[in-house]
């Protein structure tokens, strides 16, 4: 009999590793999903929304892909794991025993225990399932009113520009004292401040949620702030305050946990033939000054590409290159590459510059004492991150990055460059020695 | 969702994304200027003709001037794809439908029954349609309309305010205000106004569009149409060496620089009414693996009939003799057959290894154009070629691809197949364009290393149906043949992932399996091959 690979999850990180596993072998491959038939792009959940796409368009791949691939797909929900019989337990009651075990589950919304908390009304924005909510709830502006949305990271922004779009006024509630500015630059941030609120969008910074009120039918009514006590009238909140490893049905296991499926450098979890990969995956320790948890795409991708060459036969360590990402807020793109902290740790230094447009800016941080660049966001400008890996790679100094920034630029054509503005103002900086 | 996915068919959906009132006043407005247009078709008897041709026409502008400033100016630059499959119109539900009838209607009498339109036959005045248009024909030309008149004055209507909208949809993105002028400078100048002085300098050169190409102007190498040039004397003759001379020589050059995309959205016309008024329906096209396949066979084949056609054509209306014409029957064969044996082995020569399976079809094809003109050439008789009369194989060409797959499914069905359906399925010279852009063009879109995230954006706004997304999510560049280079798919990335580049060769093509942003010696591991 060819062994049985079983994956959990049919996100980005499950798929890449059955696809990659399929290209180096002959194994018979299973991927098991609770959430939908097929795999789709989660990153694109708000586009379905928006109108700009259909459910189906956001899947990578067409329906007859698997079967050529030899793929199968089990759409059923694992209530626990029997790593002793190598048995997965399903809610509908089945069973499926594997050779090899890949945990791939991503997260879930994070829920700080906010009383009113489940009302109905109340989603978080990850699965499929939290889009049909939102639909059910805010299919437009007299059906809901007022929308809040608490937690300002990525995901709470991308919330907002959904409602947005359906002229729904939201309410932003962020507990920061400016958007994203634990992991922003203030210039950046503030920026994006007020961006947000040129949209029309009602940003309430430094501002906690307290509760959630329910009208007679357990419907939510209304939200109050914590810090004012406001209350606000509202039919919708989206609850953005970040995610966690959906891993709850893991606990019964012997597999060891943390905040996510514990790994070592190869993906492998305590258990043999039990690894973890994506969203729930937490590495012992973080590699090169990323987090233990990466939630990110990309993240995902590579440690399926990873765990594949592993499972056929070549195992490897799961080293990730240059951190690097991207996002989107409302119209401003955001890319970044290499560490850029919110502020400047120590022995590091800034440099900031700004469009007067104020849609526009980048950050290059850089070490004070080698002059050694150490990484650079950019906003409304696209940068080549094959350029930027490589003058990571190299460790070119933060005069050559600022001087040969038109190389890296990865903007359309017949766009307006900024790289002789920048090399003026870094130029014109007064000299820390 | 369920309720939301499925209302495109009702009219009066009750939408999330509402048009504003000031919308609805502007699609009255527009409505009205129709309105004219269509009383005119039924024969409405306007007594200052001049006049409600102004107005019809100043009315349409209008409404679409007031809409687009309103759907746009009225929010902050960036992507304004808000709502595009909720509409009815633009998620083919019941209005694109019912658009798409009455465009389809319009091509039909159009090319078939253009007497319905007022057409006046054997001399009698023009009527109706036609005969609104009179008064701007012989302002321009000092002639009376035609159905083609009619055509041509609405076609650059449509791309010069769909024009102007899109131009304000991309207000952040200049490569899409750029192109947009230069296809609406060219529609208006080169497709409508120069042919006009043309005639107005000399009435017996035939038509001609100075930026159309064989075999897009397939009857430009009929026997009338090089006839009516060499009997003009030097201008003519001018004119006809300036066609050879673009497709055999400024063509090439320019594809090789700056791929197709320098006609196929920066100048051409069907591409021009495509982007500008048919940009609401882009997303319509199907991006299956199936409708690729389709695409492959039906746009070759088009290719090749046109090739035969244009070459029966000539070769009818030569002679045997070479004392007559040094250009003979046999001689014209030979040359056309060593000219595409030149370029089939220069193909397979330097670009065999890369063309891999799709070689073995190319040689199909070539094999088949050869067989048919040997065969035309030893069956051939005065009168006939492939047994049937010489005419009737230009007037099936003629009919088919020129009349009904390029304009009534090519335009008709835009709200149903899409915005580019015959450049994509159809149009010949998008074939020659796209098999040099494939092969021997700088023209790329580069893919941004490991930034994608799969959202789908590109591929679901590519009118030509590519599947950007599958490259993109493996970090391949884009190099396929039917690309347009329109860059909307670059545009409405939310990750910065493409851009539309003009490198070197070298490296265009770069099959990966694990992406930049991983472990180096992973990389060099899997990516070596
Ligand atoms: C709205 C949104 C926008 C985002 N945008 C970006 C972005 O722009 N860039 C970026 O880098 N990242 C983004 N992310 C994060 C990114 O989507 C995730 O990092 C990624 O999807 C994680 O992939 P994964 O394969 O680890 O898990 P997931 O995609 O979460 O897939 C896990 C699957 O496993 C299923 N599952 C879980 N438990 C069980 C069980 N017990 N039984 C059966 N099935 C189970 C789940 O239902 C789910 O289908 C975004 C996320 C969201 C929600
Ligand atoms: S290339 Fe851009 S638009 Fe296309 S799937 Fe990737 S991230 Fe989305
Ligand atoms: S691939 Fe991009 S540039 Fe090419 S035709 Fe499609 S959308 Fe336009």
């Amino acid at each position: 009999m060819k062994e049985h690979i079983v994956i959990i999850g049919n996100g980005i990180s499950g798929v890449t590793a059955a696809r990659h596993i399929r290209k180096l072998s002959d194994k018979r491959i299973t991927i098991v999903s609770g959430e939908t038939d097929y795999f789709f792009s989660r990153t694109a959940l708000m586009y379905i929304y928006m109108g700009h796409m259909k459910f189906e368009h956001t899947q990578p791949y067409e329906n007859w892909f698997w079967e050529k691939n030899r793929i199968n797909l089990k759409k059923g929900y694992v209530n626990n794991i029997e790593t002793a019989t190598k048995t997965l337990h399903f809610a509908e009651g089945d069973t499926l025993n594997y050779d090899k075990l890949i945990i791939a589950t991503g997260s879930k919304p994070n829920k700080f225990g906010w009383p009113g908390q489940d009302l109905d009304g109340v989603m978080g924005m990850y699965h499929k399932q939290d889009l049909e909510n939102l639909e059910k709830h805010a299919p437009n502006n007299k059906a809901c009113k007022r929308a809040v949305i608490v937690g300002g990271g990525l995901i709470g922004i991308e919330l907002a520009e959904m409602l947005n779009s359906r002229k729904i006024p939201v309410t932003f509630l962020v507990r920061e004292d400016s958007f994203w500015n634990g992991v922003l630059p203030k210039g950046e941030s503030q920026m994006i401040n007020r961006h947000i609120k040129n949209h029309h969008i009602d940003l309430r910074l430094s501002s906690n949620l307290k509760e959630i009120k329910s009208d007679e039918n357990g419907k939510v009514k209304s939200i109050i702030i914590q810090e004012t006590g406001e209350e606000i009238i509202c039919d919708v909140v989206g609850l953005t305050a970040g995610v966690a490893p959906n891993i709850d049905f893991i606990k019964s296991s012997n597999i060891e946990l943390g905040r996510g499926v514990k790994v070592n450098r190869y993906l492998e979890t305590n258990v043999p033939d039990v690894y973890a990969i994506g969203d729930c995956a937490e590495q012992h320790e973080g590699i090169d000054g990323r987090r233990p948890i990466e939630a990110v795409w990309y993240t995902g991708r590579m440690m399926g590409e990873t765990l594949a060459q592993t499972i056929c036969g070549n195992r490897i360590q799961y080293k990730p290159g240059h951190w690097f990402n991207s996002a989107k807020f409302l119209d401003i793109e955001y890319q970044t590459y290499g560490w850029v902290f919110a502020s400047p740790r120590d022995g590091e230094a800034h440099f900031h510059w700004k469009h007067s447009d104020d849609t526009k800016c980048i950050t290059v941080c850089y070490d004070t004492k080698t002059n050694a660049f150490l990484g650079i966001n950019t906003f409304g400008i696209r940068m080549r991150h094959e350029v930027f890996d490589k003058w990571l790679t190299e460790g070119r100094d933060v005069d050559y990055v600022i001087n040969n920034l038109p190389e890296a630029n990865f903007d359309p054509e017949f766009y307006s460059h900024y790289e002789a503005d920048i090399l003026k103002a870094y130029n014109k900086q007064p000299q820390t020695v | 969702m369920s309720n939301k996915i499925n209302n495109s068919m009702s009219l009066a959906k009750p939408d999330a994304v509402d048009i504003s009132n000031k919308q609805k006043v502007a699609l009255a407005i527009g409505v009205i200027g129709l309105f004219i247009l269509a009383l005119a078709l039924f024969n409405v008897n306007f007594p200052n003709k001049g006049l409600f041709l102004t107005l019809s026409l100043s009315l349409i502008s209008v409404g679409i001037v007031v809409y687009a400033r309103d759907a746009y100016l009225t929010k902050l630059e960036g992507i304004k794809n808000d709502g595009v499959w909720f509409k009815s119109i633009s998620s083919r539900g019941a209005w694109g439908w019912i658009v798409g009838v009455i465009l389809t209607t319009f091509y039909i009498i159009l090319y078939f029954f253009p007497k319905y339109l007022g057409l006046g036959s054997d001399g009698a005045e023009n009527t109706g349609l036609v005969g609104l248009f009179d008064p701007l024909s012989k302002l321009l030309s000092g002639r009376a309309a035609s159905q083609w008149f009619v055509y041509g004055a609405l076609y650059t209507v449509a791309i010069l305010a769909f024009g102007y909208k899109f131009i304000l949809k991309y207000r952040h993105n200049r490569y899409q205000q750029v192109r947009t002028i230069s296809v609406m400078f060219f529609q208006l100048g080169f497709a409508f106004l120069i042919p006009e002085f043309m005639y107005v300098m000399n009435s017996d050169l035939p038509y001609y569009d100075l930026k159309s190409m064989w075999p897009l102007n397939y009857y430009i190498f009929d026997e009338w149409s090089v006839k009516g040039f060499l009997s003009n004397g030097n201008i003519g003759l001018a004119l006809i060496l300036f066609g050879i001379i673009t497709i055999f020589v400024i063509s090439p050059i320019l594809t090789y620089k700056f791929g197709k995309r320098w006609y196929c959205s920066w100048v051409c016309g069907c591409g021009g009414l495509a982007e500008t008024a048919g940009d609401s329906f882009r997303q319509l096209s199907s991006k299956k693996m199936s409708a690729w396949k389709l695409e492959r066979w039906l746009i070759h084949t088009v290719l090749v009939f046109s090739v035969v056609m244009t070459v029966a054509m000539v070769y009818t209306y030569l002679g045997y003799d070479s004392n007559n014409f040094w250009l003979t029957r046999g001689l014209f064969i030979v040359l056309v057959i060593a000219f595409l044996s030149l370029v089939f082995a220069g193909v397979m020569f330097f670009k065999g290894k890369e063309l891999g399976k799709d070689a073995k079809l190319g040689a199909i094809g070539y094999l088949v154009v050869i067989a048919l003109l040997l065969v035309m050439h030893f069956t051939g008789t005065t009168e006939q070629i492939f047994f049937i009369k010489g005419g009737a194989l230009r007037s099936a060409y003629g009919l088919y691809i020129g009349s009904i797959f390029s304009g009534v499914i090519g335009t008709g069905f835009y709200p149903i197949l899409g915005s580019r359906s015959w450049c994509r399925f159809g149009c010949p010279m998008a074939a020659i364009l796209g098999f040099q852009q494939r092969l021997f063009s700088k023209f790329r879109i580069t893919t941004n290393g490991g930034q994608c995230i799969s959202c789908g954006n590109c591929s679901n706004s590519c009118e030509m149906g590519i599947d950007v997304r599958a490259y993109a999510q493996k970090g391949e560049n884009i190099v396929r043949s039917s690309c347009v280079g329109c860059g909307v798919c670059s545009a409405v990335c939310p990750r910065g992932v493409l851009k539309l580049e003009n490198d070197s060769m070298e490296g265009r093509i770069n099959p990966t399996d694990v992406l930049l942003g991983n472990d180096v010696d992973l990389m060099d591991l899997v990516n070596k091959k």
